[in-house]
This record gives C-alpha cells, sequence and structure tokens, in this order.
C-alpha cells in the first residue's frame, strides 16, 4: 500500500465526517444521515480494498472518542447502542459497493452504478443493522424491520442514485480505481 | 471545533491504563447480555453511574449528554415491550442498554485520544502478516483530521466562487457544479500530501508522528 493510498483513505474517512455534519434526522431509533452517502463514495470512487479500510478508519475514530457521527455522537457508546450493527456494517458496505463497481468498471455508468450502491449500501447495511437491532433492542424480527429499515428505503434510494452520479463523473475527470493516464496532480 | 470527547480530570479511573478500562467495558457487555436479570442490570447501572460521577469526578453533564442521544429510542423501546410483552422484560432491556451506552462514555471521558491510538496500533500488531503496518495508523488518523477542516474550507471557496458568478447551488446542477469539483480537488490534494509525505521518506519507514502541516 502505497502512501498515496492512505491519503486516499484518509480523506475518505474525512468525508463520511464531513458529511456528519449535515443534520440528521431523527426518526425512530435509527436517524436519516447523510454519512451512508459517504460509504457509497468510498466504495464506488476508491474500490473495494481502500473503501473498506477508509470507512473501518472511520469507525476507529469514532472509537477512539472524537463525535464524528451525524448529530455529534461519537466515542465507544455508539457501538453499544442499538445503531451498532449499522455502523460495524459501513466497511463491508463499501468494500462490496467497491468489488461491484471495479466489475463494472470498464462500462460504468449511472444505471451500474446505482446497481453497486443499491446492493453494497443499502441490502449490506441493512441485513448487518436489523438483525443487531433486533437483538440488542430485543425486538421481533418484523418490528426491527418495520423501525430499522422501512422509513430509511427512500433516502438510502436517493442517496444510491446520488452517489452514482457523482461517482460516474468523477471517473471521467479523476479516475481512481484505473491508474490515471496523465500525471494529474497540479495544484 | 473541540475534536474530542475527553474529559481532563486529575482521577484513579483517568490513570487507568486505556486496554482495562476497553477489557473492563467488553467484560461488562458479556456479563449485562448473558444474565439480564434485575438486580445483575441494577447493579452494572449503579457501578457505572459511582465510577463515572464519583471515582473519575466527571460532571454528570458529560454522562447526561450520552443518554439524552438513546432517550427517545429507550423510551420508545419499553413502551414497545410493554405492548407486546411486560413492563419487566422492557425496563431490563433498557436500563442493560443504558448501562452499556453510559460506561462506554465514561471510557470515552476519561481516556486520551492518544492512548486510543496506541491500543488501536497494539490491537493490530498481529495483522503485520496481513501487509498491514500498525505504525502507520498514527499517520493516517493525522491526516484524516486535517483532511476535515480542509474538505469544509474548500467547500466554502467552491460556494463562494459560483456566487460570484452568480451560479447558485440548488438542485441537481449543484452536483455537476459544486460536488464533483469539490471531489476532484480534494482527491489532488490528497496525492499532493501523499507525495510530499514520500519526499520526506514516508514511504520507506514507518512513519509515528503525523505530518507538521498539509
Amino acid at each position: 500500500m502505497k502512501t498515496k493510498d492512505l491519503a486516499y483513505i484518509a480523506l475518505f474517512a474525512a468525508i463520511t465526517a464531513v458529511l456528519g455534519l449535515v443534520p440528521a434526522v431523527q426518526v425512530g431509533p435509527v436517524p436519516i444521515t447523510a454519512q451512508t452517502l459517504g460509504v457509497m463514495l468510498a466504495g464506488s470512487i476508491l474500490g473495494a480494498r481502500r473503501g473498506f479500510l477508509s470507512q473501518a478508519l472511520f469507525l476507529v475514530l469514532v472509537a477512539i472518542g472524537l463525535p464524528l457521527l451525524a448529530s455529534g455522537a461519537g466515542g465507544l457508546a455508539v457501538f453499544a447502542g442499538p445503531t451498532a450493527g449499522y455502523l460495524v456494517s459501513w466497511p463491508i458496505a463499501a468494500f462490496v459497493v467497491g468489488l461491484l463497481t471495479e466489475r463494472f468498471w470498464s462500462r460504468y455508468n449511472l444505471a451500474w452504478g446505482v446497481l453497486a450502491n443499491v446492493v453494497g449500501g443499502i441490502v449490506v447495511i441493512y441485513l448487518i443493522g436489523v438483525p443487531v437491532l433486533a437483538a440488542v433492542a430485543n425486538l421481533s424480527p418484523k418490528a426491527a424491520i418495520v423501525s430499522g429499515a422501512v422509513p430509511f428505503l427512500i433516502g438510502d434510494t436517493i442517496k444510491a442514485v446520488v452517489a452514482a452520479a457523482i461517482a460516474v463523473q468523477v471517473r471521467r475527470s479523476y479516475p481512481v480505481i484505473e491508474r490515471p493516464q496523465r500525471a494529474v496532480a497540479q495544484l | 471545533m473541540t475534536l474530542a470527547l475527553y474529559v481532563p480530570r486529575a482521577s484513579v479511573v483517568h490513570r487507568l491504563p486505556a486496554g482495562a478500562k476497553l477489557l473492563a467495558l467488553a467484560a461488562l457487555s458479556v456479563l449485562v447480555f448473558a444474565v439480564p436479570t434485575w438486580p445483575v442490570v441494577c447493579g452494572a447501572l449503579a457501578t457505572v453511574l459511582l465510577v463515572g460521577l464519583v471515582a473519575a469526578r466527571l460532571p454528570a453533564a458529560t454522562l447526561l449528554r450520552q443518554a439524552r442521544a438513546v432517550l427517545w429510542w429507550l423510551v420508545g423501546l419499553f413502551v414497545l415491550h410493554w405492548l407486546l410483552s411486560d413492563a419487566l422484560t422492557g425496563a431490563v432491556t433498557v436500563l442493560r442498554l443504558l448501562a452499556l451506552v453510559l460506561a462506554a462514555a465514561v471510557v470515552t471521558a476519561t481516556t486520551r485520544v492518544t492512548e486510543m491510538v496506541a491500543v488501536v496500533e497494539r490491537i493490530l500488531r498481529p495483522l503485520e502478516g496481513l501487509g498491514i503496518r500498525p505504525a502507520r495508523i498514527g499517520l493516517v488518523i493525522a491526516m484524516t483530521l486535517r483532511f476535515i477542516p480542509l474538505i469544509a474550507e474548500r467547500a466554502d471557496r467552491i460556494r463562494e466562487a459560483q456566487a460570484a458568478r452568480g451560479g447558485s447551488l440548488r438542485g441537481l446542477r449543484a452536483l455537476t457544479t459544486a460536488v464533483v469539483p469539490l471531489l476532484v480537488q480534494v482527491l489532488q490534494l490528497a496525492h499532493t500530501v501523499s507525495e510530499a509525505l514520500d519526499a520526506r521518506g514516508a514511504d520507506d519507514v514507518p512513519v509515528r508522528r503525523g505530518p507538521r502541516a498539509a
């Protein structure tokens, strides 16, 4: 892993943190935040490996006591709370988004991007987040799905489309997954 | 922006090694999930409050803030359990969660970020064989903390530039006119920072210190 990769990893951890400044909307137990947009962007711009590491790094920063989650939450407390599963799923989600994006890379467009983001950034997150919510909160599977998945579907779908639209344009002007053809670092 | 939940105090709890506090936290969570009964859960909550407020002398506001974050969720959960099963199960579930959240808040408030970083490096050491270099964790964390205000600053600059040209940042067009340029700018910036680090030898020596300025 080169220093450049470390810098990209740090950058996307920071991007997820900055998206936490967007106010969260509290709907039942799990807040709607802009931060999963950062998860999708990390996967679809950096690819699987670096996307995974960037979101894992973000969680490490939260765990060691920085208030980087939406609404200024942070510290180990969030990993004991009902939303722990959603948080822990972020690196895995970024990995799956990245894996699919790399697979689609040569013909990547909005549709493929949305597909990758929906599978990795929505399905994976729910598959991990909802069972943990049910276990931690002693909820029936049905109650967990109603309170932990249904209210987020619309917002998450919008985020998947927005992230794909951004990734398509970034791929055109500054592709990170493929090695850039020209020297681009002229600031 | 103050970037830490650490609350400085001169107390026994603050002086305990970070690893010990994390182990105690893990043990507590195993205990309250393995034995979810009244006396255990109430005992755990009382112990956490004693350690946090009396032994560590944390201000009650610190713990209240963390409790408030999950308050409505806990109330809703209690009502749900009351309706579906019985109030007792609901109370035990809610108090158990409250005890864990507060315990984690006590550990976070009494442990410096640098100590936590050291623990993370120690935990990751067995993974060295997989190509992970724990010593670089500090460097990456320092970079992230520098990038956070930097991204916000770049975003402001782009917003001002667009406003000066009479453009607005509303709706889908903002993606093309603001978000994509911002991302490309910060990606280039990250690349430049990495070149600067390489020029100072970051790629061959395990680096322990962060960059002094980006």
